[in-house]
């Protein structure tokens, strides 16, 4: 039972630790400007933005998701606690995953709910927005799944940011395809759409098998 | 059989030999492959003569997976056995795989512009080479950002071994908007489409890419090996000094 406590005990620690210096605001001032500044550049056009929102909030939230990648794993690598995470008696997976899922209920929730006024203010249609949102919510999981397997790659990197943008991009061209597709969807079908189905798929890898990979690279991190 | 060659005297001693002859049958295939596509074989009845970047082109695309397939065959000899020379092995295939995915996505550009009316179709092939490329420089990207040798090799062979899940992935997810490109024509149930006059210089041209190939992976690992050995020999003179 010590396992499922430790590993508890790192998720409530990341669910501080995001809040505490203002991090996680960053992300969300981050949306909130890109979704404000997008439609002022693309013009006033309804029928336009109604088109390219869903799209747009993808885009915004894969790029907010990757501003908070950098420090993920670097503060912990400097001022020593992920040695001290080595030595828990839970699997460096299971820890982990604990951070991933702190950094999804501290800034992929938020970003979430921001989403829905974002998706009005877009012309998505107010019966598809609950939709958006939570497609957004789950596509978060998969961006930080495989976010975690590039920040632990990075983490010994200095200003390691381009780097893990460039190592995950792949990883996030998935999720992002079938999240915008069904984005795009989420008026005429709901939750129903294929694409939803797919881009689930796609964040159940991204959860299983990111932390796999991330615990793999932090081991060769330290000593 | 691999702890045999992982020793790199007897690969030094090995692909002395190995490197020369590589480069000149890669020469040699070069110089019946190159004029058989663009003289010899006959234009498409629809492309026309356009039809002759296929032999640059689908060669380069076969071997820019293929050399992936090769990197994550190191990658993971690397890390579970530790072979120091499957990790060079894996360094130095990469920029060749980056090159021949370029080389890659720039002649289908052409193709593309003659053939399609556009140089850039966000189709499912060009969209998974692309994300391919990504992958090719991110690898790349993370041995150059790495100080220390052998934590950049083990960490970049876990990335290796990730994109290698990754790209069936996307080839599936981008496969999904399917437009434009051509689906397989070679190797498909009932037999290629392609007729023997264009199928034997397009085998050869992939030869050529192979071992093009070769001649430069060894070329590249040598360059490795001796880095590794000019570096170790001044460590020695700096701590005799």
């Amino acid at each position: 039972m010590t396992m499922w406590r430790s590993v508890s005990a790192v998720f409530r620690r990341d669910l501080r630790l995001a809040w505490a210096g203002g991090g996680a605001a960053a992300p969300l001032g981050f949306f909130a400007g890109a979704t404000t500044l997008v439609p002022l550049a693309v013009g006033p056009d309804l029928k336009t933005l109604a088109l390219i929102g869903p799209s747009l909030l993808w885009v915004t939230v894969a790029l907010a998701a990757l501003m908070i990648l950098e420090r993920l794993f670097q503060a912990d690598l400097e001022d020593g606690s992920l040695d001290q995470l080595h030595l828990v008696d839970a699997p460096l997976e299971f820890i982990v995953a604990a951070k991933g899922a702190a950094l999804w209920t501290a800034i992929g929730l938020p970003l979430a709910l921001a989403s829905l006024p974002a998706a009005l203010a877009l012309q998505t249609p107010p019966h598809a927005t609950i939709a958006v949102a939570i497609g957004l919510l789950i596509g978060l999981a998969a961006f930080i799944g495989f976010g975690l397997f590039g920040a632990a790659l990075a983490a010994g990197v200095r200003r390691g940011g381009v780097l893990i943008a460039i190592l995950v991009l792949p990883f996030f061209a998935p999720p992002i395809i079938f999240g915008a597709a069904a984005a795009s969807k989420a008026a005429s079908e709901g939750l129903g759409a294929p694409g939803f189905l797919l881009l689930c798929g796609c964040a159940l890898a991204g959860v299983a098998l990111g932390p796999i990979g991330a615990a793999a690279a932090l081991r060769q991190q330290t000593g | 059989m691999f702890a045999w060659f992982a020793n790199p005297d007897r690969f030094m001693r090995l692909s002395a030999w190995a490197l020369p002859i590589a480069a000149a049958l890669a020469v040699v295939l070069f110089a019946i492959g190159l004029p058989w596509s663009f003289l010899f074989a006959p234009p498409d009845f629809r492309q026309g003569e356009s039809v002759r970047i296929m032999f640059i082109h689908v060669p380069a695309a076969w071997w820019a997976l293929g050399i992936y397939v090769f990197m994550g065959a190191a990658s993971l000899m690397g890390l579970v056995w530790k072979h120091a020379l499957a990790d060079v092995a894996a360094r130095a295939a990469a920029p060749i795989g980056a090159a021949y995915a370029a080389l890659c996505l720039i002649t289908g550009s052409f193709w593309g512009a003659t053939t399609w009316g556009t140089w850039w179709e966000w189709d499912a092939r060009l969209t998974s080479m692309l994300v391919l490329f990504l992958t090719y420089l991110g690898y790349i990207a993370l041995w150059a950002a790495i100080e220390d040798e052998q934590r950049a090799a083990r960490l970049a062979a876990i990335l290796c071994l990730g994109g290698l899940l990754n790209i069936p992935i996307v080839k599936f997810s981008v496969d999904w908007w399917n437009s434009l490109h051509q689906t397989a024509s070679i190797l498909r149930s009932g037999g290629s489409a392609m007729d023997a006059s264009m199928m034997q210089p397009l085998f050869v041209m992939a030869l050529a890419y192979l071992f093009a190939f070769i001649a430069l992976l060894f070329a590249g690992m040598r360059a490795h090996v001796y880095r590794r050995r000019a570096v170790t020999a001044a460590l020695r003179r700096a701590r005799a000094s």
